[in-house]
């Protein structure tokens, strides 16, 4: 045979043969993949090609069980909800409901990792399996929970937009800033709630918005705007990074519904299930009155409702597929859901947001847990 | 060996063969991309197809060259940001290219402190990321305008704050069309006079007296235009109302910065492609310009330049291209491109991330294959033709 026809045969061999093994890897789980599949069983039947994270059928816990640990979506940096520290350790209420996963699936709130993602980048991550849970203070909403194959689970912070500014200007109510600009970021619902708000009181404005909220910051200080606007938990925590604090005021009205959970991936009931309920719990606690401190004597109570919440009665992390002390091992590592909130936004942060609609509901709050039994 | 080569030893065939082949491979290997990606996406629930861009958009855009409002579609919205991108490209590229001709020229000047300032330019702007220069330029010129209240004004009728730069808007009372279209019959004019002013210098060497200012048919005739048909013009004065000033035409801060960012980091790298150029022209073609008795001026206009050119073109078309990509850096500094609108507006309401991606990557292709047509076009109109 002609030495100058063997390297192309030999190539085109190898490139028929690779394609034919990768197809049934790239295609798994179509229905028209079936018969490649069962012809590379044929060849090998030990051989099970390595699926990709999106499209195999292996639950969300088990992968996680295999990993070691919970991966987690959550802000490039935002006070009080997720921030990392000098050191790089995230806190925050956002990564409270992170750890209270870990600490749920293998009694350690430390198996989690973070992933810091932009708002644009935050739904992609979850939907191609990056991350396993997004805690990045979110807006449940119909078309993210509808049309982009995701689920949210709960809310574990009730927020809505508000605006922010300056003092001297002399306003007192969003209905006063007709034909202000208005400085926002860009990834969020914000530009399409001022865009309503304004439009249906007739007031005319113009929008600046950025990729990063530092720039947000920086051009509201500079007066590139005149009013900053966002969810209004973010108005507390990016005011922290102005010049004088003192010259900025909240306005009073909140112009949108923001409530911020964490969302799993569409079509894993029980993962859903286990992330919900370890937000309830720490809600339920709170209620109960059970806390990081009390919930070892906790244990010996009498009281039907903590023993079950702590696993010393019923099998309830069973039901879930996890070890029965759950919620025990979520409110000793991370703590009840008053403290997770004290810790990371309360009256005693920076932030020193009040419990407002945050409170619990028998506090006249918005946050109730469904019971556990 | 055998006289009529067997079927495979023909390489005619074979070539085509192996070309089908490896044609099959790819289109396959494709194929099942985008068919494992739909099945994917439908598996998820997640939406797709372009049916999207028929939805109401809902929110507001800062800078609009043609109508929006928020009832307008994601489609139009696309169009705002696909236009938002030219503008700032094309400007960007013409001021580019003039600033870069000019210190490509200015370093190779004689004068020493002409030749180190271009220098120290170059190598300055060169070697400093855009995105912080995107910063630079965008909080310097933020920090120091005042604000609206107390903006400069120049009598009153201009002014100049860090909400933009507000100048009297001329609105035409009458047909805007006449002028265009006599416009249009002044550049044709002026084009006709230009050919035949040439024609008659290569055929007698004379030349044709007052062709030079055959450009200003151009503004001469909508001018006269007007005087005749006796159009108004009206000034529309831009004046403080409440938060900003209303009226007149204005120039936002984000579309200045970006601009001055992209046309300085660019213009940088065209001249030193112009400085390569004009030192790929031999010196014995300077020598033999002077001693024909020509002045530097003329030999640089006349001479060196068109040789230059040659080796300047394929390198310059890149740094257009480079101009129109790096303006999706525009999204740092709130400038409403095509990335910030659409991939990232558009992306994040309808959460629809393959389309929105596809069709800004396909923009952007087209409008660098555009550029590259036409630079490749000129390219040839200047290459050296061989007698």
């Amino acid at each position: 045979m002609n030495n100058r026809l063997l390297p192309a045969v030999l190539a085109l061999v190898v490139g028929l043969v690779a394609g034919f093994l990768l197809y049934p890897m790239f295609a798994g789980g179509g229905e028209e993949t079936a018969p490649a599949v069962a012809a590379s069983d044929d060849a090998d039947p030990n051989a099970e090609p390595e699926p990709l994270p999106v499209v195999e059928n292996r639950s969300t816990l088990d992968l996680v069980r295999a990993r070691g640990y919970v991966r987690c979506g959550v802000s490039q940096g935002l006070p009080g909800f997720s921030n990392p520290n000098d050191s790089g350790d995230w806190s925050g209420i956002d990564v409270d409901v992170c750890r209270a996963v870990a600490a749920a699936v293998f009694g350690d709130a430390d198996k989690s990792r973070y992933t810091p993602l932009s708002a644009k980048e935050r739904f992609t991550a979850l939907q191609s399996g990056e991350i396993d849970v997004l805690t990045r203070n979110t807006t449940w909403s119909l078309t993210r929970d509808t049309a982009l194959g995701l689920d949210f689970v709960g809310v574990n912070y009730y927020d809505g937009q508000g605006f922010m500014v300056r003092k001297e200007l002399g306003v007192k109510s969003v209905m006063e800033l007709d034909g202000a600009v208005v400085c926002t970021n860009t990834g969020t619902t914000t530009e399409l709630n001022v865009a309503d708000f304004f439009r249906t009181n007739g007031l005319a404005y113009s929008i600046v918005a950025f990729e990063k909220s530092d720039e947000v910051v920086a051009a509201y200080d500079a007066g590139r705007c005149d009013a900053f606007t966002t969810d209004a938990s973010g108005l507390y925590s990016e005011r922290l990074k102005l010049a004088d604090l003192n010259d900025h005021v909240v306005l009073p009205e909140i112009i949108s519904k923001e409530p911020l959970g964490p969302a799993v991936r569409q079509g894993d009931d029980q993962w859903a299930d286990i992330v919900r309920w370890s937000l309830f719990a720490m809600v339920e606690a709170e209620e109960l009155g059970v806390t990081s401190k009390n919930a070892g004597e906790m244990r010996n109570t009498q009281n039907p409702a903590i023993r079950r919440l702590l696993g010393t009665e019923g099998a309830f992390g069973q039901n879930l597929g996890i070890p029965n002390d759950w919620a025990y091992k979520i409110i000793t590592e991370v703590g009840n859901y008053g403290e997770s909130f004290e810790r990371g936004v309360g009256e005693n942060t920076p932030l020193g947001i009040p419990r407002g609609l945050n409170a619990l509901w028998k506090d006249g709050g918005l946050q109730y847990s469904p019971p556990i039994r | 060996m055998s006289s009529s080569p067997q079927p495979w030893n023909n390489p005619k065939l074979r070539a085509f063969a192996i070309q089908l082949a490896v044609l099959f491979v790819v289109g396959s290997f494709v194929w099942i991309v985008v068919d494992n990606t739909i099945t994917n996406l439908q598996r998820q629930n997640i939406a797709s197809g372009f049916g999207f861009l028929e939805n109401p958009a809902g929110f507001g855009i800062a800078l609009t060259l043609v109508e929006y409002t928020e009832q307008s579609s994601y489609g139009r919205a696309l169009l705002i940001g696909f236009l938002n991108t030219l503008l700032v490209a094309v400007i960007g590229i013409f001021v580019a290219t003039i600033l870069g001709f000019t210190l490509g020229i200015a370093r190779l000047s004689s004068n020493w402190l002409v030749a180190k300032i271009a220098t120290v330019y170059i190598e300055l702007v060169r070697n400093v990321p855009l995105l912080l220069q995107l910063f630079f330029w965008y909080f310097a010129v933020l920090r120091a305008l005042p604000l609206p209240r107390e903006s400069l004004s120049l009598l009153e009728i201009a002014f100049l704050n860090n909400r933009g730069i507000y100048v009297p808007a001329l609105l035409l009372e009458g047909n805007g069309l006449v002028l265009g279209l006599s416009a249009l019959v002044g550049a044709i004019s002026a084009w006709l006079v230009a050919r035949h002013a040439k024609h008659k210098r290569l055929q007698s060497g004379d030349s044709v007296k007052g062709a030079a200012f055959a450009p200003l048919l151009v503004i001469a005739l909508p001018v006269l235009a007007f005087l005749v048909l006796g159009m108004g013009l009206k000034a529309e004065i831009p004046t403080l109302q409440g938060f900003g000033f209303k009226g007149g035409w204005s120039l936002i801060p984000e579309f200045v910065s970006l601009l001055l960012a992209l046309s300085f980091y660019t213009a940088a790298f065209i001249a030193e492609n112009v400085r390569s150029g004009i030192l790929a022209v031999s010196k014995g073609q300077t020598e033999a310009a002077r001693a024909l008795g020509l002045k530097p001026t003329p030999i640089l206009r006349l001479v060196i330049i068109p040789q230059a050119l040659r080796v300047i073109i394929p390198p310059l078309t890149s740094q257009y291209l480079n101009l129109t990509k790096n303006s999706s850096l525009a999204v740092a500094i709130a400038y409403p491109d095509l990335v910030s609108v659409f991939s990232g507006t558009v992306l994040n309401q309808t959460g629809q991330a393959v389309e929105v991606i596809a069709i800004t990557m396909t923009i952007y292709l087209s409008l660098s294959l555009f550029t590259s047509l036409v630079m490749n076009w000129y390219n040839r109109h200047m290459a050296l033709v061989e007698r």
